[in-house]
């Protein structure tokens, strides 16, 4: 995974509360082996809705998504994530995460950055206005900033740490091998008793 | 002072991490073939192995077709057949499609024995928590998270917020833990309970059956909980007694007395805590796309003009529009095209023994299509060994082999545009069931009702319309 400590682009607004990983890609379109090739089954059933603001060229190459309430709820598809990243998302602003695609989106290197929610709603007027607008989001001073704006993020502190070292996770676990080893000497493992 | 949450994570301890995250110690890993190809692929390319091949175990369950072949055709057969081959390559033990072990993951689990108290059970699937029933630690993960605990067996994790769920009272007749679960989340919202574990308690849970208590854990994950648990008692013992996986003979006696501590202490604080009487509660049904919007049968489609909310508003209309339904219509004259008795949440034998009740002796309603889906191989031969096969045959219903079918829609059953289907899966998303298929969350009774009537139908009111 790449470190990642800010990220400067165009967002764009979904202004849906619960947005589950159903929505940003269905089960039919996850039958899939690799990591890519998503992108077109992103948000596809609302895509089709005129209007959807994802259609709109205004926004297009946006990186920094802006959504409701709960977005990533439900499924723990990871296929979320990967397509939003092959969509050109780098960042996911909203109030409240699903707990899974959270975990996910950091794992995958997608920016999961929680705002308070009248912020949100604040930055997606702004970017609505003027798509043109360009956002910040830094992981290093934990703030969203537009042209004479700034707010905070909320991260905790080994998430962020995470981007900013963008190290493998399998290996910062693998420096407590001794830990794990001396732990399953000390306990019986689970196997089949019949 | 402990609650059961803080048990079982000091007990799996591997690491406690400076920044808030921990190390813990992974005692299963259950594996199916929707999320587990790009994590043994991550795999490879890092030339690792899977740590602990014993304690992980894999089926297929989410493509494999549930009618007339075993094996799913075209690019689901690509998934199932990348599964064989991680599989056979990593040495991991498989569950395939037409063995008799064969399941959803969240069936098998159980039925195995794996799921046992005090354990820590991970799977790349956010309906994990159906395991947390026997007082485990069981929550879903995504495919980073699969590879990760493929090669090391932990998992790095800041610890959850605990919140007590208690029920009070007696469950009515007819109202079922499905009935419950939805009613719970219909209370706290979608994200009423993120961020902690939910241990749910009181008189109306001890009273359970294990089965309702799967169906009780199983929703969890709906109203935005990391997990849902049940501190172990004598339900939770005579369930898990006896099968592959539980310890057996002087191991048994010891893990007996192990458990015996596996409960939150008197004094334990919570972060949270709910408290529901469930005495008046009657069958509930969603009118909506996400499970939090839901009635009780007896009610109508509520009105978003009424809502205060501007977002919930909003979300309501959109809801109301997709699934072409008019607020104040009484939700019992809906009528139904799709019945769905099926999916980790109820397809196991209790619920099919439910839903064969009503139906004995009786066809369901003209233009009703009703798919019986037994959520393991072993629910189905045993519900055959029962009759209950040849009941839902009679009735007009089709039964099936083992699969989530038409909870995914990523297999061969989905429903068309328009369709309108009551469902005793868990997700009533837009689309979950099949590109513009209406869903609406019901008990296995009141899906059975509904099939005879053609209508939601609440079971106790069946007399009057059958
Ligand atoms: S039955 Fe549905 S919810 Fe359960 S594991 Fe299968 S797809 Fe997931």
């Amino acid at each position: 995974m790449k470190p990642i400590t800010s990220v400067t682009g165009r967002a764009v607004a979904i202004r849906r509360t619960n947005i589950d990983t159903d929505q940003i890609i269905a089960a039919r379109h996850c039958l899939r082996t690799t990591r890519t090739g998503f992108a077109e089954h992103l948000f596809a059933a609302w895509r089709a809705e005129p209007g959807f603001p994802l259609s709109d060229p205004a926004h297009a190459g946006a990186t920094i998504l802006l959504a409701g309430a709960n977005f990533g709820s439900g499924s723990s598809r990871e296929h979320a994530v990967w397509a939003l990243q092959d969509h050109g998302f780098a960042v996911v602003v909203a109030s409240r995460f699903g707990d899974i695609f959270a975990d996910n989106a950091v794992r995958s290197g997608l920016v999961p950055a929680v705002l308070a929610e009248d912020e949100v709603s604040r930055l997606m007027d702004t970017v609505e206005a003027d798509p043109a607008t360009p956002v910040t989001v830094d992981l290093v001073t934990l703030t969203v900033r537009t042209p004479g704006t700034e707010s905070p993020i909320r991260m905790d502190a080994d998430t962020r740490q995470r981007f900013l070292d963008g190290r493998d996770g399998i290996d910062v676990t693998l420096q407590h091998e001794a830990a794990i080893r001396a732990y399953e000497l000390a306990h019986a493992p689970m196997t089949r008793a019949s | 002072m402990a609650t059961l949450l803080d048990k079982i994570w000091d007990a799996h301890l591997v690491h406690r991490g400076a920044g808030g995250t921990d190390l813990l110690y992974v005692d299963f890993h259950l594996l199916h073939e929707g999320s587990s190809p790009q994590a043994f692929e991550g795999l490879r390319l890092a030339g690792r192995r899977v740590r602990r091949p014993d304690l992980t175990l894999a089926t297929e369950d989410h493509v494999v077709p549930t009618r007339g072949r075993l094996d799913p055709s075209g690019v689901a057969a690509t998934m199932v057949e990348a599964l064989r081959r991680n599989c056979a390559e990593f040495g991991v033990p498989l569950h395939r499609s037409g063995t008799d072990g064969q399941g959803i993951v969240h069936v098998i689990g159980p039925e195995l024995g794996i799921s046992q108290p005090g354990r820590t059970i991970l799977c790349g699937d956010s309906h994990t928590s159906t395991h947390g029933a026997f007082g485990a630690l069981a929550f879903g993960i995504g495919t980073s998270q699969v590879e990760h605990v493929l090669a090391t067996q932990t998992i790095a994790i800041a610890k959850p917020r605990s919140m007590a769920v208690t029920l009070h009272g007696v469950l009515p007749p007819g109202v079922s833990a499905k009935d419950v679960a939805l009613a719970i989340i219909g209370r706290i919202g979608t994200g009423g309970a993120q961020g902690h574990v939910i241990e749910y308690r009181g008189p109306a849970v001890e009273a359970m059956s294990m089965e309702s208590r799967l169906t009780l854990c199983n929703m969890s994950i709906e109203s935005g909980a990391k997990a849902g648990m049940i501190a172990p008692d004598a339900v939770t013992l005579d369930y898990v007694r006896g099968r592959p996986y539980a310890p057996a003979g002087k191991a048994w006696d010891d893990a007996v007395a192990r458990w015996a501590s596996l409960r939150s202490d008197d004094d334990a604080e919570f972060d949270r805590s709910v408290d529901i009487d469930v005495t008046d509660l009657s069958p509930f049904v969603t009118w909506g796309t996400n499970p939090s919007q839901v009635v009780e049968l007896s009610g109508v489609v509520p009105d978003p003009a009424g809502m205060t909310d501007p977002a919930d508003r909003r979300a309501a209309e959109r809801a109301l529009t997709y699934l072409d339904l008019t607020p104040g219509t009484p939700m019992r004259e809906i009528p139904i095209d799709v019945v769905f008795l099926g999916s980790c949440t109820n397809g196991r034998i209790e619920d099919l023994r439910a839903a064969a009740e009503l139906l004995d002796g009786h066809r369901i309603a003209p233009g009703v299509r009703m798919l019986v889906v037994p959520g393991s191989a072993a629910v189905r031969r045993a519900a055959e060994a029962e009759g209950l096969d040849e009941v839902f045959r009679k009735a007009g219903a089709q039964w099936r082999t083992a699969g989530c079918s038409l909870c995914v829609a990523m297999n061969d059953d989905s429903l068309a545009a328009g369709e309108r289907c009551a469902s005793t899966s868990n997700r009533n998303f837009e689309g979950r069931q099949g590109r513009g298929g209406r869903t609406h969350l019901v008990s296995p009774s009141t899906a059975a009702a509904t099939a005879l009537t053609g209508r939601l139908t609440a079971p106790s009111t069946l007399g009057a319309r059958r």
